[in-house]
């Protein structure tokens, strides 16, 4: 994370500043107004927005067009998640110049789900490239200006470079090498996968802080019982703590619509913001991504509530 | 070993709905070891062929159908009747059935569809265990395959779909293989290997199709 400040991200992280980000994920639309809106109310509670590549495979807009367009519709920093699983390496330099050309200064290189799970299962999975050599070509891009191939760039672009890693998984020595592969390949931050778990955040943490780069601990707030239960079912790892799960359950028998909205909004403000508290007085964490998918108008709350 | 798997009577009746004479091959190797082209399965197609109303004028096994000399060996002795039928009903692999289009000169017909490069564990178990890639790798991943068992060819190691040692594509009932590859290396006291940068592929060793060998005499 060396040399000239090209970001507000990169700036608050440098700062040592406990950094908040946000996510949007642009679905099949072309029309962008939800999403700028969107991100102009989370605007000053977080420093950036991750900007979803096709998550889980489902065919959306570029995240490319979306990044461009919601930072500067919004005046909210974006983080332009690039994954490797639709474009090759060819496809993939040239859009990363042409974020760097429109403005986009922070980027997320993932490997990116497998076709397979997402709604166009029949397409060819590219995966030319793995998280660890796109993290590697963009680091060479930025810092020696030279393509993958040692050609000069003309006007290299510059990038704060971002990794994912995953506190849940389990082995978790496989993925703690990774980590450092990630680390060695030139990342400049990490945004984890959601943790519920603030044991698994701690452990997760004390194996990597020896490394000095910027972990950032992904938490989602759960807009409702329903949102919880797929959670809990779908996503091998993530589990929603009991007690969490409890108050949810009994907040869904509440009738009254907007009693039962308060009350939802009540028993996340409460479950995250101690969990942000505990975070940041107990660990090296150097920020929370809030994952609020369809749940934005919690994140002014929540980063309040956890001051 | 080429692993096959026989198409369906359906579809193979449909492909052979304009002829009525035919000649079958099956093959002496891969197709006789998975039991899809063998001596019994030749036998076996040509009496269902016979009960739809087919002519079945002869049939043969070729020992390697792919191997040009072996082809020409085996169908000596047919040549009238392969002349004689309108279709040659290939019971062998892809090369196997581009060997007999090439050497014999007849409409040919896939019976089985190739599906991959691999080991038998039992008959009717086969894992696909090689892609045929051209850059093996091998050694540095304790012998066991992340380009052909990983379906992203991950090769820096697992992504953030696995789980308990499982995949996410197909449901978490397949073992990540590099989580297999982490605890080979461990146990051979070699994750000095593990950790090291692996460099993206070089495909152009796999892109310039098809790929041939040709030996140069000095």
């Amino acid at each position: 994370m060396s040399g000239e400040t090209i970001s507000e991200l990169m700036a608050s992280l440098k700062s040592g500043k406990f950094t908040f980000t946000g996510e949007l994920e642009p679905e099949k639309t072309t029309n962008l107004n939800r999403y700028v809106e969107a991100a102009k109310k989370i605007k000053g509670y977080v420093v950036a927005c991750n900007i979803t590549d096709n998550p889980q495979s489902f065919a959306y807009i570029s995240s490319l067009a979306a990044s461009y367009i919601i930072q500067r519709d919004s005046g909210l920093e974006t983080i332009y998640q690039i994954t490797c699983r639709d474009r090759n390496r060819i496809a993939i330099f040239s859009d990363l110049l042409g974020a760097s050309a429109l403005g986009i200064r922070n980027v997320l290189a993932l490997t990116g789900d497998h076709t397979t799970l997402g709604d166009t299962p029949h397409a060819k999975p590219v995966f030319d490239l793995d998280s660890v050599q796109l993290i590697k070509m963009i680091r060479r891009i930025v810092d020696e200006g030279i393509d993958m191939n040692g050609k000069p760039i003309e006007s290299p672009p510059k990038f704060f470079i971002g990794a994912g890693a995953n506190p849940n998984a389990h082995p978790i020595e496989p993925e703690l090498i990774k980590f450092e592969k990630k680390v060695y390949a030139g990342a400049d931050f990490f945004q984890t996968q959601v943790v519920f778990d603030i044991e698994k955040a701690k452990n997760f943490l004390k194996e990597t802080s020896k490394y000095n780069v910027p972990v950032i601990i992904g938490i989602f707030p759960l807009k409702s019982y329903g949102v919880a239960e797929y959670f809990d079912k779908n996503v091998p790892g993530v589990k929603v703590p009991k007690d969490l799960m409890d108050a949810l359950a009994k907040a869904s028998e509440i009738s009254d619509k907007n009693l039962r909205r308060a009350k939802y909004d009540k028993i996340n403000l409460k479950y995250f913001s101690n969990f942000i508290k505990e975070l940041r007085g107990t660990t090296s964490a150097s920020g929370c991504h809030i994952m609020s998918v369809g749940y934005e108008e919690i994140i002014p709350l929540l980063v309040k509530a956890a001051e | 070993m080429i692993i096959t798997e026989q198409k369906s009577l359906e579809e193979i009746l449909r492909m052979l709905e304009s002829f009525r004479k035919v000649f079958i091959i099956g093959c002496g190797t891969c197709a006789t070891v998975v039991q899809t082209g063998g001596e019994e399965q030749v036998k076996q197609m040509a009496e269902r062929l016979k009960n739809s109303g087919k002519d079945v004028v002869g049939a043969v096994v070729v020992e390697t159908p792919c191997d040009a000399r072996i082809l020409r060996r085996d169908t000596r002795n047919f040549k009238n009747v392969i002349q004689s039928s309108d279709v040659i009903l290939c019971m062998t692999c892809g090369a196997g059935v581009q060997d007999v289009v090439e050497h014999l000169r007849k409409p040919s017909i896939p019976a089985l569809n190739t599906k991959f490069l691999g080991i038998i564990e039992h008959i009717g178990e086969f894992y696909e265990r090689c892609r045929a890639c051209g850059e093996c790798i091998l050694h540095e991943t304790g012998g066991i395959c992340p380009v052909v068992r990983c379906p992203k060819g991950m090769l820096n190691g697992p992504c953030g779909g696995m789980y308990d040692g499982k995949c996410e594509v197909g449901g978490y009932k397949r073992d990540c293989v590099w989580v297999l590859i982490y605890d080979r290396l461990k146990e051979l006291n070699m994750l000095d290997i593990y950790r090291s940068y692996k460099p993206p592929r070089d495909n152009s060793k796999l892109n310039v199709q098809p790929r041939d060998i040709i030996w140069v005499k000095n």
